[in-house]
């Protein structure tokens, strides 16, 4: 072993790097998304790129997995230089990809998606039986509890991150690019996927790892190399300091990520009885909602948490029990209904519901609101109203870039959370329910949704938050409810909140 | 050189932003002008204006089930169905009531209208309420529409209508503009309002752009679905009205090629298949270029048969340089 390398850990330090990139440059019209950037991957190492949102890191990985192509730079692997024609190429090279916006067909199985391409024939006949063993083998070795002939698009999105993933594992590997891998799973999936990666990385695979969780970074990065706004900042180890980390990043410094809010909870906005639904993924819970407070709502991935919210709102069916909203009974009003009297719903999966890709920042936002006398006289469009409004609420969110008439489709992720946001406060809300508000949120713009969500609270409107990032359970809560396989598990307040307690919940029911 | 290449630059510019109908336009001019000496005259551009206004009028309201990520292919059957009973119905309040013209008129027209919209009724109740297909609706309503059509009438011709009808909507003017271009315009202005500045407009975009996403909004999604069809149905049927009293008869005949003529309008138009994307202005020019290549593939005497196979390519030709622009778009600096 060579002495002059520094030692990680990794058997493979000194190999020479399996893939170089050497002044990548990228330019969408009107936004430089990298410059001259430099980047390697050695064998066995997780190599974290860093940033914030819209710092170029998708745009690397991208090029990296062949789905676009460099205006200028080389791409070496293993020693040689390649043009990446295609995705397909470059899985032929073994370099595997997880994006951030998932590329799964809605209308196949999840045995079907997980080899899309790769389906094994025998004279042209597919071999169904083999694919559908294989689908189960590797769903089996990642530990994630999907049925291979489940379709799709009945899946919720951290069920479909899995699939991702999965999909990711089936074939040789020698790179595996992972972009946000975890931005929708719990604790559980999280866990099992990094011993995976721990596995893989024992072979000697080189992984790119996107993440904006410092714990993340802190567990499986090796290397961390920290991108701000298209150029390449500096690759420093994973045994950097956080503070360090941060401010390579934002170029500031960020004292701290969680506000201090003070709760002053009033009446009850929101009342949960007995609730059950149709579909069976909520059995009998009972909560309720105050104003002037946050509540969280916790558990693993399909414990039904984000059902109860949605069956509130008008999404699911209901079949059991009943709900109050703000004193009245709303048992299976449609959201429309419950949008006018002040009930918000922000989902978890900004591409699926919540926005339109395609159409401007500007009609993204007002979109909830356009019935309102703020942006129609009638049923005509104030159009110079909207304007105003839209844009002074994209600025107070930091969008980045700030054109509000550019399509939501062009901005990186964490902005298009943003938009998602700011689609909230067109309106008057007296219940905002976040689910999984911070999905692919950089932790300066994380920090300045918090202080948000807290200025919400402390003006006095109902706040539940779902979420499956525990520290932000943690520190913004005054009460949670655990849920488990569709029921609640557990109301804990003030003290009684801390990591131990709520993951105990999260796994065993309630003795009742 | 450079000369050379910013002119290649801002033709790519233009590209991008505008799509491949100005380009398609400016061909098809040149080459017809070329073709024939009486193309590019201000009487056949009139011309083509004129004949161009029911494709225009049926294209605006494909336009709308596009947008919702539909598509209607019963736009052909609402014209004749609007044909056969407007008709029906003017030649029997003018038979009944000889002197009243204008009432028999109206009635006709009403009558046809109602006809055309009830089509597009039915299949924005099944492609909202029942979630069938916009495909199998409109193909399924094509079939019951034009078949109720021939019913009526017996496959034969429909007369008897006052000459009123046809001399004022059909051959009429008003100051010099002929009366089909005129409440074409009108119509124009009317939905460049609806579809800009009200909020159905933004509605329609909003359903096809992401359903569910509209529906979290608090969007009536059905309803809106629902008018899209009511709206193309609508606007089929105000071009059947026109066409009839262009014919003078009412016909179960006509119509056949708009389903495929109004879709490829908007397709060229660079409205999406997919929906949520889309313009008014596009989608009228679409349609004005079509009837640009109809008139000059007739003065070339080019014939009828070849003329299809000329449209379904165009149509083909215009997708395949939509994804190019696409393309484009990734690369180009801007
Ligand atoms: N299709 C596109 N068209 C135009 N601009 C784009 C497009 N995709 C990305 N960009 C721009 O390129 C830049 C880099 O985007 P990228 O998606 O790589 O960011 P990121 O680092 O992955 O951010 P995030 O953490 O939010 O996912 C951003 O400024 C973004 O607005
Ligand atoms: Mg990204």
């Amino acid at each position: 072993m060579n002495s002059d390398v520094q030692d990680s850990g990794s058997p493979f330090v000194g190999d020479p790097p399996l893939l170089k990139l050497e002044r990548i440059t990228k330019r969408y019209p009107g936004v430089l998304a990298l410059d001259q950037v430099d980047f390697d991957l050695r064998p066995g190492e997780v190599h974290v790129l860093f940033g914030e949102n819209g710092a170029g890191k998708s745009t690397i990985i991208s090029i990296i997995a062949g789905a676009l192509r460099p205006d200028a730079g080389r791409i070496e692997f293993r020693g040689r230089q390649i043009a990446l024609a295609s995705v397909h190429h470059a899985r032929s090279l073994g370099i595997s990809a997880v994006f951030q916006e998932f590329s799964l067909v809605p209308q196949l199985t999840v045995e079907q998606n997980l080899f899309l391409g790769a389906e094994e024939t025998s004279w042209g006949r597919l071999n169904k039986s083999a694919l559908h063993e294989n689908a189960a083998e590797i769903l089996k070795r990642l530990g994630f509890p999907l049925r291979p002939t489940q379709r799709v698009e009945y899946l919720s999105r951290a069920e479909q991150q899995m699939v991702e993933i999965a999909k990711a594992f089936r074939s040789d590997l020698s790179v595996l690019i992972l972009d946000e891998p975890t931005a929708s799973l719990t604790h559980r999936e999280t866990e099992q996927l990094f011993a995976l990666i721990e596995q893989v990385k024992a072979q000697g695979v080189g992984i790119v790892y996107i993440t904006h969780r410092m714990s993340e970074i802190r567990h499986i990065g090796d290397r961390i190399t920290v991108l701000r706004d298209g150029r390449y900042v500096a690759t420093v180890d994973s045994e950097t300091a956080e503070d360090e980390l941060v401010r390579l990043m934002t170029g500031r410094v960020i004292d701290q990520i969680f506000p201090h809010i003070s709760y002053r909870p009033g009446e009850a906005m929101l009342e949960v009885e007995n609730l059950t639904t149709e579909d069976g993924t909520v059995t009998g819970v009972s909560m309720n909602v105050r104003r002037g407070e946050i509540v969280g709502l916790a558990g693993l991935v399909g414990c039904g948490k984000s059902e109860v919210a949605r069956a509130c709102f008008g999404l699911i069916p209901v079949s059991g029990g009943r709900t109050l909203f703000n004193g009245e009974e709303t048992t299976g009003l449609p959201p429309r209904q419950m949008l006018d009297r002040g009930f918000f719903y922000v989902p978890p999966d900004r591409r699926g519901e919540g926005l339109l890709m395609m159409r401007s920042v500007r009609e993204n936002i007002a979109l909830p609101a356009l019935s309102l006398p703020d942006f129609s006289r009638g049923s005509v469009l104030r159009r110079h109203a909207e304007s105003a409004r839209t844009a002074a609420l994209a600025e107070r969110l930091n969008l980045q870039p700030l054109r509000v008439e550019r399509e939501v489709d062009h901005f990186s992720g964490g902005n298009q959370q943003k938009v998602l946001l700011a689609k909230s406060l067109t309106r008057d809300v007296e219940l905002f329910v976040f689910d999984e508000p911070t999905v692919g949120v950089d932790v300066g713009t994380r920090a300045a949704i918090y202080e948000f969500i807290r200025d919400l609270c402390e003006s006095g409107a109902a706040i539940l938050l779902i979420s499956s990032d525990l520290p932000e359970i943690l520190h913004l809560t005054n009460r949670v409810y655990v849920m488990c396989r569709g029921s609640l598990a557990a109301e804990l307040s003030g003290e009684e909140i801390s990591q131990e307690s709520v993951l105990r919940h999260c796994f065993e029911r309630k003795a009742a | 050189m450079t000369a050379n290449r910013t002119a290649t630059h801002w033709a790519q510019l233009a590209f991008v932003r505008l799509g491949v109908l100005p380009f398609l336009l400016m061909i098809a001019m040149i080459v017809f002008t070329l073709m024939s000496d009486n193309f590019l005259t201000g009487r056949n551009m009139l011309n083509v204006v004129r004949q161009s206004t029911y494709l225009t009028l049926v294209s605006m309201g494909q336009m709308f089930a596009l947008l919702t990520g539909g598509f209607d292919l019963s736009v052909g059957t609402i014209l004749a169905l609007t044909s056969v009973v407007g008709a029906s119905a003017m030649a029997g309040a003018y038979a009944a009531m000889p002197d009243a013209v204008a009432l028999s008129i109206l009635i006709g027209i009403l009558a046809g209208i109602a006809a055309g919209t009830a089509i597009g009724a039915v299949n924005g109740i099944g492609v909202s309420v029942f979630n069938v297909s916009p495909f199998m609706m409109s193909l399924g309503m094509a079939s019951v529409g034009f078949g109720i059509a021939l019913y009526l009438t017996g496959g034969v011709p429909v007369y008897g209508m006052p000459m009123q009808f046809g001399d004022t909507f059909g051959f009429g003017s008003l100051l010099g503009v002929p009366t089909p271009i005129l409440v074409t315009v009108i119509l124009i202005a009317i939905l460049y309002f609806v579809v800009n500045w009200t909020r159905l407009g933004r509605y329609f975009y909003a359903v096809g752009g992401n359903i569910k996403a509209a529906r979290l909004s608090g969007i009536n999604t059905k309803l809106t679905l629902f008018l899209a069809y009511v709206l193309c149905g609508a606007m089929a049927s105000i071009s059947g009205i026109l066409l009839t009293a262009r014919l003078d008869t009412g016909e179960a005949n006509i119509g056949a090629s708009m389903p495929l003529e109004s879709i490829a309008a908007c397709v060229i138009a660079g409205v999406s298949l997919r929906g949520g994307v889309g313009r008014l202005e596009s989608v009228v020019m679409g349609a004005l270029f079509i009837g640009l290549v109809q008139n000059g593939m007739n003065l070339a005497r080019i014939e009828s048969y070849l003329q299809t196979v000329v449209i379904g390519a165009l149509l083909i030709l215009a997708v395949v340089a939509d994804q190019f622009r696409l393309r484009y778009i990734a690369n180009l600096r801007d």
